[in-house]
């Protein structure tokens, strides 16, 4: 197999969608609150349905808004029924991504007699197809380069992401370890998390729209843990997370151009491999990790201390 | 040049991919047929529909509803087990793991009996995967310093991916149809068959069986791991079993509803039925006949609207049953707890102030030397008593001289009532017992009990303070075990 330029594209997608993810994703793993990628994910659909309906056409804009719309309502809505019912929050958030769900499906049938929303790419993913769809071509010499318009997209999401955690480190940091030291710090610790929870929906559904929700929920999630296997420093941490989002992206990539043939079948999924290729480095991490693997610590001797959830308090009503 | 090879397999998953899933919810549980598509907004049914679908009377109907209904019933029980082990999500880990098992039992279908959609192989599948995926989150957890969330998380993402990957490579696998193999998960709750009846019972009897059998165990497990684990129970088998069992309803489930809906399902009963009862017995049956009647509901009503997806319908049934129960159930409901607030929050105020006007009274009669009467105080002492804002002050006297408590002679000067004086008599008294309880037994310091007591004293049962008296050999009104009101004073 030969590498086009196409592949390089793939692969610079997936990596933007890796750091673009791991910037919020490795809070979100601190906060316990992992599952939000997957609930988001699922809830916007009512957004898209809205936002169809209002416009009466699939510009990328409305869909944007409406679909991210619904999703920090959906991190709103379960903070209400976990804080005002005293529901688990996984158990809210269930509730609330399913209903929305539910909503979405209603509202599409009563909307279109034929679903005409842009069907492909939500749940799968066409990182592939993504790369052909060229926003802007410039050239270095007689090297034309063409950039895809996700990879703009996501260049956008990546950098906003970078910018958001660099201002906030700090006051992520204190309310994602310790809401009420945040509280007497004078730090809105609620603030912070509707923040950190708009930041995952606007980053879920960008990332979707061009690469499918199934490797956003990976790359929320899977390196961010991979990474505080390794480390214990959050600014390393989410270093690392991004770095190891990319490195799954161009293995993944790797894994579905040369995995197929190998066994015996034509072609396969790319964004399914790249999920796949964080699975692997998680793992690596977990066995092998120096201070938490398993196999280390069995080597070593060592007992696996069970921190307290530090990060799981849920805010507090006020 | 090549054209490459793996976009082509790929357009045919990607187009399946979402509009299946929609597409697959939206067929509907309608006997009738689908002239209705046609046109926009929503024919409302007739008399005799209504009727025909109440008493299911239809084939079709009748098959739909009481198949949602039994795994409504099943799901609902195991969901409960679930949510009080804080693992609601679970469910969607596991449902979505499932997908790389589908697939692989598929090609091994094909390549061992040259067909692969039988269910029986993909069920086997799906089962294998999912449990595979169950256990790497016990054993993620267990094992490292990743929690519960994350590791659902991860394997959520990482299976599916590793499932969309192989059903990538299945589309082009020669000489065999894989096409609609995603259907599985999504479910067909519209076309389910006789078949699907019959799986869905025989394993929701087996569930009822299991909760039953294992009533005692999986309590103790779900409440307190810690204590179970000490008293020398196999919490880690426990686990495992009650995790097969939720690995079997939702696999059964999901190719009969979906993945949404069976989502849904194991979460929206479980926490419905929990506002409701504190009992694990009474939960359990709560849950199971909310997940049933959703169920019940939902099928019937998309049944009657053909353009309403009975999936859609099923989960909204049982979201509306949740938010009812959210505020008005009877045991953790908004309402009911938001009211018992209040109560307490009154309940303390009174005791508050009648102990405040008392202590005031005392230290009267200590300085002039009188016997207990009832002296008049003025507002500016209570003021400075405790640290009240002079608006709570004033709300406080209100309400207590509507209680009958408190006598307000001029705007000046305010005493207690008869009534009054004996209960801030056994107020104080409740909160000094306490008091010299902690100083004489629980060895607090001085400076500390009068906080701690304020804690608990408003609870006291008649009981505890008949066991206090004894213990302490106390009879009478003791005295503060520490310097009140002047300290208080001079603090302000």
């Amino acid at each position: 197999m030969n590498w086009y330029w196409i592949d390089t594209w793939i692969v610079v997608i997936g990596a933007l969608t890796a750091i673009a993810c791991a910037l919020p994703g490795s809070f979100l793993v601190l906060r316990q609150m992992s599952m939000m990628g997957d609930a988001i994910s699922h809830a916007v659909l009512p957004g898209l349905a809205i936002a169809f309906l209002v416009t009466g056409a699939r510009a990328s804009l409305p869909m944007f808004v409406g679909a991210a719309f619904v999703g920090v309502l959906t991190a709103v809505f379960t903070q209400w029924i976990s804080t005002w019912g005293k529901v688990d929050r996984g158990a809210s958030m269930g509730i609330v991504f399913t209903t929305l769900f539910a909503i979405g499906l209603l509202l599409i049938v009563q909307a279109a007699d034929h679903v005409d929303l842009d069907p492909g790419c939500v749940l799968y993913g066409a990182i592939e197809v993504a790369a052909w769809d060229v926003a802007w071509t410039f050239s270095i010499g007689d090297l034309l380069i063409e950039v895809p318009r996700s990879a703009v997209v996501l260049g956008i999401v990546s950098l906003l992401n970078l910018v958001f955690v660099v201002a906030f480190f700090k006051e992520l940091r204190i309310s994602s370890f310790d809401p009420d030291l945040a509280t007497t710090q004078g730090i809105n610790a609620q603030l912070m998390h509707y923040l950190l929870m708009t930041q995952v929906a606007v980053t879920t559904v960008a990332a979707f729209e061009a690469v499918g929700s199934i490797i956003v929920i990976a790359m929320l999630v899977t390196p961010a843990a991979t990474a505080h296997l390794l480390t214990d420093r959050l600014g390393l941490m989410i270093f690392l997370a991004s770095l190891i989002g990319a490195a799954s992206a161009f293995f993944g990539h790797l894994m579905a151009l040369y995995i197929p043939p190998m066994i015996g079948f034509e072609s396969t999924t790319t964004t399914g491999m790249m999920a796949v290729a964080t699975g692997i480095f998680f793992v690596l991490a977990w066995l092998f990790a120096p201070r938490y693997g398993w196999i280390t610590r069995l080597v070593l001797g060592k007992k696996l201390i069970k921190e307290k959830p530090v990060g799981a308090k849920p805010l507090k009503e006020s | 040049m090549m054209k490459r090879n793996h976009f082509r397999g790929l357009n045919r998953a990607m187009l399946i991919g979402f509009v299946g899933l929609l597409q697959q919810q939206m067929a509907v549980a309608a006997p009738r047929e689908f002239s209705s598509l046609q046109t926009r907004g929503v024919e409302w049914p007739t008399f005799e529909a209504i009727w025909e679908v109440i008493t299911l009377q239809q084939y079709n109907t009748r098959l739909v509803v009481t198949s949602t209904l039994i795994l409504g019933l099943a799901s609902g029980l195991v969901g409960c087990f679930l949510l009080l082990r804080k693992r609601s999500l679970m469910g969607d880990a596991l449902s979505h793991a499932c997908l790389p098992g589908i697939g692989i039992a598929f090609i091994l279908g094909v390549t061992l009996f040259g067909e692969g959609k039988s269910l029986a192989v993909l069920l086997i599948g799906a089962t294998v995967s999912g449990l595979v995926g169950v256990g790497s989150v016990l054993l993620i957890r267990n094992t490292s310093r990743i929690k519960d969330d994350a590791a659902m998380g991860i394997v959520l993402s990482v299976f599916f991916g590793a499932g969309v990957a192989i059903l990538g490579m299945v589309q082009s696998m020669p000489g065999a149809s894989a096409a609609g193999l995603e259907y599985f998960i999504f479910g067909k709750t519209a076309s389910m068959v006789f078949r699907d009846f019959l799986l869905l019972s025989g394993v929701a009897v087996v569930a009822l069986i299991c909760s039953i059998l294992l009533m005692k165990e999986l309590t103790i497990l779900c409440f307190d791991e810690g204590f179970a684990r000490s008293q020398g129970w196999p919490v880690s088998v426990l686990d495992i079993l009650m995790l097969i069992l939720v690995a079997a309803v939702t696999v059964v489930g999901l190719q009969a509803v979906g993945l949404i809906l069976i989502i849904a399902f194991l979460i929206t009963p479980a926490a419905a039925a929990r506002f409701w009862t504190n009992d694990l017995r009474v939960m359990l049956l709560l849950s199971a006949v909310i997940g049933g009647v959703s169920g019940w509901l939902g099928a019937g009503i998309s049944a009657l609207l053909p353009r309403l997806p009975a999936g859609a319908v099923i989960v909204l049934m049982a979201a509306l049953i949740f938010f009812v129960s959210m505020i008005f159930g009877s045991a953790r409901g908004v309402l009911r707890r938001s009211l018992s607030m209040r109560r307490l929050r009154a309940k303390i105020g009174r005791q508050h102030l009648l102990r405040a006007v008392f202590e005031i009274q005392e230290r009267t009669w200590r300085d002039e030397s009188l016997r207990p009467i009832n002296v008049p105080i003025s507002y500016q002492e209570l003021l400075h008593h405790r640290t009240w804002s002079a608006r709570q002050v004033k709300r406080l006297v209100r309400r207590g001289v509507h209680e009958d408590h408190i006598e307000a002679t001029d705007g000046q000067t305010l005493r207690l009532s008869e009534s009054g004086f004996g209960e801030a008599y056994r107020i104080t008294r409740n909160h000094r017992l306490w008091e010299i309880f902690l100083f004489t037994h629980a060895d607090i310091a001085a400076s500390h009990v009068d906080r701690d007591a304020d804690s608990v004293e408003h609870i006291l049962s008649a009981e505890m303070v008949r066991e206090l008296e004894s213990k302490l050999n106390m009879a009478s009104m003791p005295e503060s075990p520490h310097e009140i009101a002047r300290l208080k004073k001079e603090m302000v």
